[in-house]
């Protein structure tokens, strides 16, 4: 577990940008887009969560036009003034007597320019600021959602899933839609509107010019479709080569030992050479395709340059335009490719947004645990009888697991579980726990039918003291306490000597308040089962689960678990998946079960009678020896 | 960083050929608007439209050329950025190949892998970042300004003045930014450590009916990442907006400057259509370079993490000379070993003397931390011993090549690895030319058939990387079929029966004893009903011998043998 846990923490550590660069300025460009299945509907599904905020989008929205179009607009006055100038000192130049440069016109047509450019500024400050808010407001919605779904979901779907997966949802995916939100909404706004104001302004000085630069947009389009179009190939052969490359990676590190007991040392390097290889072969093709794609956006936005200049100079000598215009247009076609390149890295994360979008909502619609009934039950004062009346139950649909399972456990019983490791403990659990739902029959908890009680009230009428131990990253005092809301100090200390967890407690560097780090790595795994007895004698449960050690637990401490596992089940009910043969004797009943099932039932002596896989059980464990005999 | 930067060495040509052609480009870029200025000056002025048509072809010209060797630095600067990632990619791989244990203890196993995959992408991507842009806008400020200075001294000056404001504001927008983003990082750790445990300890929180107490965590931690989000992308919603604000009120600075000083004569018209294009130039790649120093400390954090792992010296090497025997198969002997685990205060074994000899099983038992797997991890040499010997065939292992000393030893660790692959590949690491008739044997004597044969493949079977389809048991089992097909002199089993219950653990040993008769067995093990049967058994306490000898010997001289026994067998069964 705590392996499985390590390696997803490097897989799925979500690559973040920092900085206010998000992306970068060709970040997702060229890079390989996952296509989402149903984009229309996922775009919609998600523009509905700004519903409640349609005001401040609409006002977004206003802010961003006002703002880019005043932007639109500086060149062409800033043109009027150029065109003043030139005429100015065209005049002086051709000797026309008393000519000077009408500064009073620049001046207010600078004046008015600066104004422009300083409201332009405002509102486009305006629509980042309100933008901050709507955006990361969807986005803790989005979260709170994922949260309350999750709260929601049946055990069954956090089985069938792998944890990185639903992380990956939650996390990666919550953070792709995040950053696309805060920052390519707007710019998606501001770059249509640059583009079509920017048209609209080349046309309105003159067709001619407009044309002239419109005749490098074909040019563009090529570099942003078939460059990028083949760079997203390169990337996805590198994608995959970083991927068998980090596994390789990651096999061998964690393999070490293995490698170098075994002499492979030579052999793990020369296929990582080999892996290496086909890395770089994939990686500086696509790095270098995309890597053109931004100068060459360059020179084509220089070439419109070129154009311009020339067929300008010639129309600004026959009279045709302006000078100012000329001037004005130069910085046209130069707005003009900056927003087509930053229209088609925006589609491309749009495209990755909208598949992580329905990946969230995918989760957003799982099915979910039937809800308790409105008049369900509450336990008082649970006693601890326990039946199983003909349940059955399965996991996947056509592996039949249990059939017409019968046991009957009287308050205060031992009941003993057998069998292989990884026997069905689990399976029990899922079942007197109601995280699964028995297919048929039913289970009966004081006489009532399980699914009859809040499932939070019956699950607390459960206490679990499990090998795989459940505990968290928080003080031990709080892993403690998790047993009971609000419980008091001394109560906690008294469940801990109960639990003989007290004295080494108090042998930790600080005590009740030392932080179990997230893997509980820095307490021993009998420690560890010592807190969870500890946990469950202040919950004070009427049923226990118990989970006998097998390994991994010094002497000493084992005798401590013993013991207070003992004490513990004083006059509770308890089902102890046991490995110890005077556990087994003195129990009421015995579950002999194998590969997921009940295979046996009875008490020790009936089950040795019946000389069936108990008793062979029984003799290959404690007469091991006479089995080896026979063997050799 | 800049260190890892020297072994750049290999591409200098390459780096040189980038600096050559990212130069050009510049020139390129600056001087379209200097003919653009000679456009205005000679051609719209004078009314030449040759000339115009003339200057025009050049422009042409220029712009071609620029692309070209725009195109020629992205392949150069491609092939040197990832090239670099291959060198140190491979570099760092082999460096911790030659890594003894030790050295995966002082850097875990998640740092060395992060290091080497994570940090030099990290670091090939500044690379490219550098080569691409760091270079260019310091000779496009630079050429710039050289030829703004050409074009009017004095509007320069209108420059000099403005980046220093420019350069101001962005540190000062940064300076409060970026402490807000770390914040916001750690944040959204926060979360997502919460939302992690809420996935992991999903049956806990069920449990305990803990849900509405997990939500309200959930929620503050949500509520309080969104109010940091939202306060970060507010300062940062301001740096946009300033930027434009300064470009777009320098140019109409230039333009009434220039118009004054053009009016009395001082300065060209067209010089002004150049200047207003150098100034956009200039100003963009100040702001360039202001972020990539954003970006420079992370790749910098990277290169550091990089450095110290190729600093690391492995511990353990082969001698000079190696002393390889084959005389002798099979014997193990410690003399008054002492071992301490790097940096640990009190040693985990302490003045450790036994023998071994073949056909032998030898069995260590003892309490957590009474030094068991530390001893056994002496045999293959993956520690070297503070004081004392470790001899293996008569000949100190440390006079041993690490090769030859481990081809005699077939090891079954604690936590089963696998390696993603097929059954049969996965038991022939143990011995790379074994016909599938010896890996079948294996398999068997490992009682791991039985669950291989009701696997869809068979042998062929594909085992997930880190062996995740297969249980804890049959990853068990196929590591010791791994080990077994070797047929090595000597056997470690670190504990390797732990997960398998108890009548597959007595079946297999079984087995076994037959398969190792000749071979020279060494397991640790805390079931007493594994270790009973054992020629000799080894009880340790916090690292010393504290008992030799055989069970019934034991269960008469040893206390704690007795006390480990009475804790897992009841009366009768001892008996």
């Amino acid at each position: 577990m705590s392996q499985n846990r390590a390696s997803m923490g490097t897989a799925g550590q979500p690559q973040r940008p920092m900085g206010p660069m998000g992306r970068g300025p060709m970040g997702g460009m060229g890079m390989p887009v996952q296509k989402a299945k149903d984009f229309r509907g996922t775009l919609f599904r998600l523009l509905g969560y700004f519903k409640p905020q349609t005001l401040l989008l609409l006002i977004i929205l206003f802010a961003a036009v006002i703002g880019t179009v005043f932007n639109i607009v500086g060149p062409k006055i800033l043109g009027l003034a150029t065109t003043k100038l030139f005429q100015g000192v065209m005049e002086k130049y051709q000797g026309v007597p008393g000519a000077t440069v009408d500064f009073t016109y620049i001046a207010h047509v600078l004046l008015i320019l600066g104004g422009l450019y300083i409201i332009s500024a405002l509102f486009i400050y305006l629509q980042q600021y309100l933008m901050a808010g709507v955006a990361q407001r969807v986005v803790y919605t989005m979260r709170q959602e994922i949260e309350d779904k999750l709260a929601r979901l049946p055990l069954k779907y956090f089985d069938s899933q792998t944890h990185g997966e639903i992380l990956s949802r939650a996390v990666n995916d919550m953070d792709n839609i995040s950053t696309t939100l805060q920052q390519n909404v707007t710019q998606l706004i501001t770059s249509v509107v640059t583009i079509i104001g920017v048209i609209i302004m080349m046309l309105s000085i003159s067709l001619l010019l407009s044309l002239v630069v419109f005749i490098t947009l074909p040019l563009s389009l090529l570099v942003t479709t078939v460059v990028a179009k083949r760079s997203q190939r390169y990337f996805a052969q590198q994608q995959r080569a970083l991927g068998e490359l980090n596994g390789h990676v990651e096999e061998m590190y964690t393999g070490h030992k293995i490698v170098k007991a075994f002499g492979r040392e030579a052999e793990s390097i020369a296929e990582f050479d080999r892996m290496n290889d086909t890395y770089y072969n994939a990686g500086w093709r696509a790095q270098f395709v995309s890597g053109m794609i931004m100068p060459l956006m360059r020179s084509i936005g220089n070439l419109g340059y070129v154009f311009v200049a020339v067929v300008g100079g010639i129309m600004v000598t026959k009279g045709a335009i302006a000078i100012g215009d000329v001037q004005a247009f130069i910085q046209y076609s130069q707005q003009f490719t900056q927003p087509i390149t930053m229209l088609a890295s925006i589609t491309n994360s749009i495209q990755l947004t909208i598949a992580s979008a329905e990946r969230v909502f995918e989760l957003l619609d799982e099915e979910e645990e039937q809800p308790d009934a409105v008049d369900a039950k509450l336990i008082e004062s649970p006693r601890g009888k326990v039946q199983f009346e003909h349940v059955s139950f399965r996991y996947k649909e056509d592996v039949p697991l249990i059939e017409d399972m019968n046991i009957e456990a009287e308050p205060g019983h031992m009941i003993a579980i057998v069998g292989p490791t990884g026997a069905g403990k689990t399976t029990l659990v899922n079942l007197l726990m109601r995280f699964y739902e028995v297919n048929n029959g039913e289970i009966l908890v004081d006489d009532t039918n399980i699914i009859h009680y809040k499932r939070g009230n019956l699950r607390r009428s459960f206490g679990m003291v499990l090998q795989d131990t459940w505990l968290f990253n928080g003080t031990i005092r709080d892993n403690i306490a998790y047993g009971r809301d609000g419980a008091t100090e001394e109560e906690i200390v008294r469940a801990a000597k109960a639990a003989r967890a007290d004295h080494f407690i108090r042998t930790l560097p600080e005590s009740y308040n030392t932080v179990l780090n997230q893997d509980a790595t820095n307490i021993s795994q009998g420690q560890k089962q010592l807190l969870t007895i500890a946990r469950a004698f202040l919950a004070d449960p009427a049923i226990l689960i118990l989970d006998e050690a097998t390994s991994s637990v010094d002497t000493r401490t084992e005798m401590a678990i013993q013991k207070a596992m003992g004490e513990l089940m004083k006059g509770r009910t308890s089902f102890v998946i046991a490995h110890r043969l005077s556990t087994i004797r003195d129990a009421e009943l015995i579950l002999v079960m194998n590969h997921g099932s009940i295979i046996e039932q009875g008490t020790h002596k009936e089950l040795l009678a019946q000389n069936g896989f108990y008793a062979d059980l029984y003799n290959s464990q404690f007469l091991g020896r006479t089995l080896q005999e026979e063997a050799v | 960083m800049i260190r890892l930067f020297r072994q750049l060495g290999p591409f200098r040509i390459p780096i040189i050929f980038v600096f050559v052609l990212v130069f050009l480009q510049c020139l390129a870029n600056l001087y379209l608007p200097t003919l653009m200025a000679d456009i205005v000056n000679n051609g719209i002025v004078k009314d030449n439209i040759t000339y115009i048509l003339q200057v025009g072809g050049i422009m042409l010209l220029v712009t071609f050329v620029g692309a070209i060797c725009a195109i020629a630095a992205s392949f150069y600067s491609a092939r040197i950025a990832i090239g670099f990632g291959r060198l140190i990619r491979g570099k760092l791989f082999t460096r911790v190949g030659s890594f003894s244990l030790h050295e995966f203890d002082r850097v875990s196993t998640a740092s060395l892998i992060t290091r080497t995959t994570n940090d030099t992408n990290q670091v090939q991507l500044v690379l490219v970042i550098i080569l691409n842009m760091m270079i260019s806008a310091p000779l496009m400020i630079i050429g710039g300004l050289i030829l703004a200075y050409g074009q009017d001294k004095v509007l320069t000056l209108l420059l000099l003045i403005v980046i220093p404001i420019l350069l101001v504001l962005i540190i000062l927008i940064m300076r409060v930014a970026i402490p807000l983003f770390r914040v916001m990082q750690s944040k959204l750790d926060r979360l997502n450590l919460i939302l992690d445990e809420g996935l992991s300890g999903v049956r806990v929180i069920r449990a305990f009916d803990r849900i509405d107490h997990e939500k309200e965590r959930f929620d503050v931690a949500n509520t309080d990442l969104k109010n940091v989000a939202i306060r970060v992308n507010r300062i940062v919603a301001c740096m946009m907006p300033i930027m434009m604000l300064i470009f777009n009120l320098t140019s109409i600075a230039i333009l009434w400057f220039g118009s004054i000083r053009i009016n009395n004569g001082d300065m060209q018209i067209g010089a002004l259509f150049a200047f207003l294009q150098y100034s956009v130039l200039i100003l963009f790649s100040f702001l360039m370079l202001s972020m990539m120093f954003i970006m420079i400390p992370r790749a910098a954090a990277s290169a550091d993490r990089i450095n110290e792992v190729l600093d690391m010296e492995p511990e353990i090497n082969d001698a000079e000379t190696v002393k390889d025997t084959d005389v002798e198969h099979g014997y193990i002997t410690f003399q008054h070993v002492t071992f301490s685990y790097p940096g640990a205060e009190e040693p985990a074994l302490n003045d450790i003397s036994f023998s071994v000899c073949p056909g032998q099983v030898t069995a260590l038992i003892g309490g957590t931390g009474s030094g068991k797997s530390a001893l056994l991890n002496l045999i293959p040499r993956f520690y070297d011993v503070d004081s004392g010997s470790v001899l293996v065939d008569g000949v100190d292992v440390r006079d041993m090549s690490q090769e030859h000393l481990r081809a005699k030893i077939g090891l079954v660790p604690q936590q089963a690895v696998l390696f993603s692959g097929t059954i049969a590949q996965n038991i022939r690491y143990g011995k790379e030319s074994a016909t599938l008739e010896e890996v079948r044997r294996a398999a068997e004597i490992a009682q791991a058939t039985e669950f291989i044969d009701e696997m869809p493949g068979d042998f062929d079977s594909v085992i997930a990387q880190g062996g995740t389809n297969v249980s804890g048991g049959q990853k068990q089992r196929l590591s010791i079929a791994r080990a077994l097909v070797r047929k090595p002199e000597i056997y470690l089993f670190d504990d390797s029966f732990s997960a398998l219950d108890f009548k597959t653990d007595a079946k297999l040993r079984a087995a076994l004893k037959k398969e190792t008769l000749d071979a020279t067995v060494l397991i640790v093990s805390q079931r007493v009903s594994t270790v009973m049967d054992a020629d000799q058994i080894i009880v340790l306490d916090e690292g010393r011998i504290a008992g030799i000898g055989n069970h019934r010997e034991l269960m008469e001289t040893s206390q704690i043998y007795y006390e480990i026994v009475s804790s897992q067998l009841s009366l009768e069964e001892i008996a």
